[in-house]
């Protein structure tokens, strides 16, 4: 194992995630052994939190649902807490393939925030009509904003390095639609580079889908409005290396 | 109308929108509560500049004075404004008393294991 894998900490956000969190935490130890593994178990009311403990994981439970962005604060904050240098977001559903996070960590060299993205030639996922072009619009404001190419800002699966690990824990948006992309626009007007890596995704291996198909169109509205206000707001400053708060 | 008044009505409107849209922009509103402040703030503006919209739309749903149909739809909205505030407030109550249990209980863990370690450190420990 490289030593940055040693300083680095997977966090899987989990909301009912039964079915599949025991063999997303086992198929992480596998592939990386000797990482370790943080579920934020948020509010779960299956035995999420059972499985993830008997599979190895850290878990810590929250006492009610706060979000992906809010468990992944928690997540940032622990980092911060136990020394970890950088933090990479897994999903517990079992669409992100472990065996990408290496990559992802190793990109951390040269950039502040490194993007699995899904449709940038590598597996089959795929996302259709409104959500769809959503994405597209997003990918290129986005990309503009950060000055590099990103094709999928809302993809999940992605590794932070030590300042924007720093940043995420005090500023990481909770709202809805906030943790993928104003967490790219708070990021980029900070200052963080930001780069994209594609990365093949799988089918969800259990569980339901939290995107209901109906709800694709207001996704649409959500997600532009989302962006608008992000644009809108003040810019976070990166904070320097000696503060830890 | 009065030129005055046409002004007034598209000067109130922006106030709202920009008063709004600053206290997003500041995070002091979230956007879900946002939402239907900017909804009715864009209606106004609209009725503002094109004060015909109203009109039309009146005779369109059969209302005889088309200031009623504002206050109408002034109302619903601040109607939905407060069953949405009662909502959260609800919600919040119940997110502190899960709180409060959840730290009640965490002391009273706490309280478990320091009295265990205590007994352990004095050696009485079975
Ligand atoms: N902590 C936390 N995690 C959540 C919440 N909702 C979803 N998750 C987790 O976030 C991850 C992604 O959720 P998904 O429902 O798969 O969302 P997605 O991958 O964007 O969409 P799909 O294409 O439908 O899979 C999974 O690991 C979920 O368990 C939540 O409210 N809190
Ligand atoms: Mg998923």
């Amino acid at each position: 194992m490289t030593t940055l894998l040693k300083h680095t900490l997977i966090v899987m956000p989990a909301l009912n995630e039964e079915e599949s969190v025991a063999a997303v935490v086992d198929e992480v130890y596998s592939k990386l052994p000797g990482i370790s593994v943080l579920v934020v178990d948020d509010g779960s009311t299956d035995r999420t939190a059972e499985r993830a403990r008997l599979a190895g994981a850290t878990v810590i439970s929250l006492p009610f649902n706060l979000g992906v962005g809010g468990a992944m604060r928690v997540g940032f904050k622990y980092a911060l807490a136990h020394d970890f240098q950088n933090v990479v977001q897994v999903d517990s559903d079992g669409q992100h393939d472990p065996s990408g996070v290496a990559m992802l960590v190793d990109a951390l060299d040269s950039a502040d925030v490194v993007v699995g993205a899904r449709f940038a030639g590598e597996g089959d996922y795929s996302v259709k009509g409104p959500r769809r072009w959503a994405m597209i619009v997003l990918a290129t404001i986005i990309s503009s904003l950060a000055a590099t190419k990103l094709t999928d800002t809302t993809s999940g699966f992605r590794a932070t390095g030590p300042r924007a690990v720093r940043l995420f824990a005090e500023h990481y948006p909770a709202e809805y639609l906030g943790d993928t992309i104003e967490s790219l626009v708070i990021a980029a007007r900070a200052g963080c580079t930001i780069r994209q890596l594609p990365v093949s995704m799988r089918p969800r291996a259990g569980g339901v889908p939290s995107h209901n198909p109906f709800k694709a169109a207001a996704y649409l509205g959500r997600a532009g409005m989302a962006l608008m206000i992000a644009l809108m707001r003040p810019r976070v400053p990166l904070a320097t290396e000696v503060t830890s708060s | 109308m009065t030129i005055a008044s046409y002004i007034l009505g598209i000067a109130a409107a922006m106030l709202a929108l920009g008063v709004v849209t600053e206290m997003l922009r500041r995070r002091r509103l979230r956007e879900r509560h946002a939402i239907w402040w900017i909804i009715a703030g864009v209606l106004a503006l609209v009725i503002g500049v094109f004060p015909q919209v109203l009109i039309w739309t009146a005779a369109a749903v059969g209302v005889e004075v088309p200031t009623n149909l504002v206050f109408f739809v002034s109302l619903f909205i601040l109607f939905l404004v407060c069953i949405q505030q009662s909502a959260e407030l609800t919600e919040l109550e119940g997110k502190t008393r899960a709180l409060a249990e959840y730290s009640a209980l965490l002391a009273n863990r706490v309280t478990q294991l320091e009295t265990a370690t205590h007994r352990a450190d004095a050696g009485d420990t079975p």
